[in-house]
């Protein structure tokens, strides 16, 4: 029908129907009596924390001053715990002067990830490959040193950093290996198959912090002494595995939501395996689980902050150690804020390109 | 733990154990140029790290010292955090020389570890932190109180044997974390909080109003805090204990980092000798002669790095009390240096 209107006159909204901010209310907030009463209450619950913490975070807040004789007297936070040792969090116990490498690092790792994920920068095999491939060796050249650089020990390794080389490494490593892993499980020859199997379920049947405690505790006595593989390399590999054996459980889920017609037609295209695979099933498989992945990355990235119990300072855990300095005994909440802070950003962000990418992604599967 | 995994574990220790002690701790170190060192992950004025990353603390400081005797520079350490479940582990497997991480010196820890204690430079209990409101000046006069304290720990245990023994009554508050328990005393729900004392100093630093709460001086547990070294090399055990031996000998004799070359001319036959003026004792560790003069100038005696880290010059303000020298009614006594 013509939206415009015919010759008697334009189209006059329904009679009864309340339209602008009134009605919004009405249609949203106070639709029964029963939505009226926790409208009223959800309204009570805010009144009674938001304008506190608004007073604790921010107008009673103390930014100023060096040490903690700045915030003496003062009711709000103390942000100028976060402020002095914010180098820390970021960076852990990295040497000072060499912290430049690490910001090297962050910045050609944000803009490899930004080329390789935004829609509008062409060439994603370019960007894609150099983050797997090329990143991962100037990363580890930069961060540890060689080459000229000062070597950098992996111990003084921490903060933001740490958890990011983790989380990253953990990534990268679990998804390829997860493909290949749901690939094997969903096989028909029985060796592969089985070993799959095996991994996949010792793996998962396994806490993360077992994993972490046999790297690091237990490791160690099977080796001869002296022999000593680097703490944070143990920790990487546990992880990274323990990681795969989830996202191929996820993309597994993926493989046996596509029809075996699509494998049919395929083979009677007299496309070979690899071909099927990575033209007709995969990319649908992908697809369907783009959430099940990003919410593997997204707990896997916290579960980054496991690497405490081991003795490497993530985010949290030099958080925790700067908050035991006589110096600033007693602003931990301050600090567990900030981290709190920094990985909901991190998560957010994940969590709002993936739904980004679901929507690029769409053909029609999707029931509303 | 069943009978197999106790036997698998002992063989590894063994096997562990009897590759390591082919090679001498202080030729390794030697070798490599620095002590690898265990500390905690933060534990305040005993180990943690300052602004620019440098560790400070009591441990610390004992790392320092070995580290002094042995190549004269008390920066030649590496730290190394340890969580306190895999601390023992990082010792056995070779990855640290030295274990200076407030751990308790227990005799199953010493005898069946694979690991020997050969010193104490902390000796810590269970204390009492009380509101000054209330006016008791010791435990003995808590009856009826009201105690905030951690489930699940020695404390809820040392307390119930203390009461008990005492013929008096209390009411035990449990929290699952320390951080609970502390608030809820803060907040006044009990009338007395317990941890070790030298947690009860760094508590009180958390409290709104710190100068408001007082420890009392009683304490009711033992607790040990040491070094740790792998069984069966003697050499580097030694090396460790008298580097505790000679900051608390350099209290003992006025020695501090200050006037240690003043005290070279000294006339004192015993400061002579300890100095590696006369006399040259750091040969049977294979240390040079003037290992506890590089002790005592670069870290200083024990009074020094007591008060600088945990004591009345720190925001902990813990007293001496137990950990004051022999002579002033304290337990920190070191043998002589002959």
């Amino acid at each position: 029908m013509d939206a415009q209107g015919t010759s008697q006159g334009p189209i006059l909204p329904p009679a009864g129907v309340v339209h602008g901010p009134l009605g919004w209310l009405r249609a949203n907030l106070f639709s029964t009596p029963f939505n009226s009463l926790l409208t009223v209450l959800c309204l009570y619950l805010l009144w009674i924390t938001v304008p506190p913490l608004i007073n604790w975070a921010i107008i009673d807040a103390t930014v100023s001053g060096t040490d903690r004789t700045a915030c003496a007297g003062a009711s709000g936070a103390c942000w100028t715990f976060v402020k002095m040792r914010f180098g820390q969090f970021i960076y852990g116990l990295y040497p000072i002067e060499e912290r430049w490498r690490v910001n090297v690092v962050f910045a050609v790792g944000i803009l490899l990830v930004l080329a390789a994920l935004s829609p509008r920068v062409p060439g994603k095999l370019w960007s894609g490959g150099a983050f797997v491939f090329v990143f991962p060796v100037l990363a580890y050249v930069l961060l540890g040193g060689g080459l000229g650089l000062p070597v950098v020990e992996t111990r003084l390794w921490g903060g933001l950093m740490l958890t990011l080389v983790v989380a990253t490494t953990a990534t990268v490593v679990s998804l390829p290996l997860g493909i290949i892993l749901a690939l094997a499980r969903s096989s028909r020859m029985p060796i592969v198959k089985g070993t799959a199997v095996v991994f996949i379920e010792v793996v998962r049947g396994v806490p993360m912090i077992t994993v972490l405690f046999m790297a690091s505790v237990m490791l160690p006595l099977f080796l001869p002494p002296g022999m000593n593989f680097d703490k944070l390399m143990r920790a990487l590999i546990g992880i990274s595995l323990f990681a795969s054996a989830y996202m191929a459980e996820v993309i597994r889920g993926g493989l046996q939501a596509i029809p075996r017609g699509q494998i049919e037609a395929a083979q009677a295209l007299g496309l070979n395996y690899t071909r099927t695979m990575g033209l007709i099933v995969l990319p649908q498989a992908l697809k369907l689980v783009i959430p099940g992945i990003v919410n593997s990355f997204i707990s896997l990235f916290k579960d980054t902050t496991l690497v405490a119990i081991i003795g490497l300072f993530d985010l949290l855990g030099m958080v925790q150690t700067a908050s035991t300095n006589p110096e600033w005994l007693g602003s931990s909440v301050e600090g567990y804020v900030f981290a709190a802070f920094v990985f909901g950003c991190f998560c957010l962000a994940m969590s709002r390109y993936s739904q980004a990418l679901e929507r690029r992604l769409e053909t029609g599967h999707r029931r509303r | 733990m069943n009978r197999i995994t106790k036997l698998a574990l002992a063989t590894l220790t063994t096997i562990t154990l009897a590759g390591a002690a082919q090679a001498s701790t202080l030729d390794d170190v030697k070798k490599k140029g620095f002590v690898q060192c265990g500390v905690s992950q933060g534990l305040a004025g005993f180990s943690s790290p300052d602004d620019k990353g440098n560790w400070s603390g009591l441990d610390v400081d004992l790392c320092r010292a070995v580290a002094a005797a042995v190549f004269g520079n008390p920066q030649a350490v590496k730290f190394t955090s340890l969580s306190a479940k895999e601390r023992f582990t990082a010792l056995q497997s070779g990855e640290i020389d030295v274990l200076s991480r407030n751990s308790t010196y227990t005799i199953g820890r010493d005898t069946s570890l694979g690991l020997d204690f050969v010193a104490v430079n902390y000796y810590d209990g269970q204390g009492f932190i009380v509101h000054k409101s209330l006016g008791v000046k010791s435990a003995k006069e808590l009856n009826g109180a009201s105690i905030c304290t951690e489930t699940g720990t020695t404390t809820e245990l040392n307390i119930a044997d203390y009461f008990r023994s005492h013929k008096m009554e209390y009411k035990a508050i449990a929290f699952s974390n320390n951080d609970e328990a502390v608030a809820a005393y803060d907040a006044g729900r009990c009338d007395v909080y317990t941890t070790d004392q030298s947690g009860l100093y760094a508590n009180r630093l958390k409290m709104a109003k710190p100068e408001e709460n007082i420890v009392l001086p009683d304490i009711i547990s033992k607790e040990p805090l040491g070094p740790v070294v792998r069984h069966g090399d003697n050499q580097w055990g030694d090396i460790v204990r008298w580097a505790h031996f000679a900051m608390v000998t350099g209290e003992e004799m006025g020695i501090t980092s200050a006037n240690a070359k003043d005290m070279l001319k000294s006339e004192n036959p015993e400061i002579r000798r300890l100095l590696g003026v006369d006399d040259n004792l750091g040969q049977g560790m294979g240390l040079p002669k003037e290992w506890a003069f590089n002790i005592l100038s670069q870290v200083g005696n024990y009074a020094e790095s007591f008060e600088r880290n945990v004591g009345a010059k720190s925001p902990l303000g813990i007293a001496r009390g137990l950990n004051a020298l022999w002579s002033q009614g304290g337990l920190q006594y070191a043998p002589p240096a002959r």
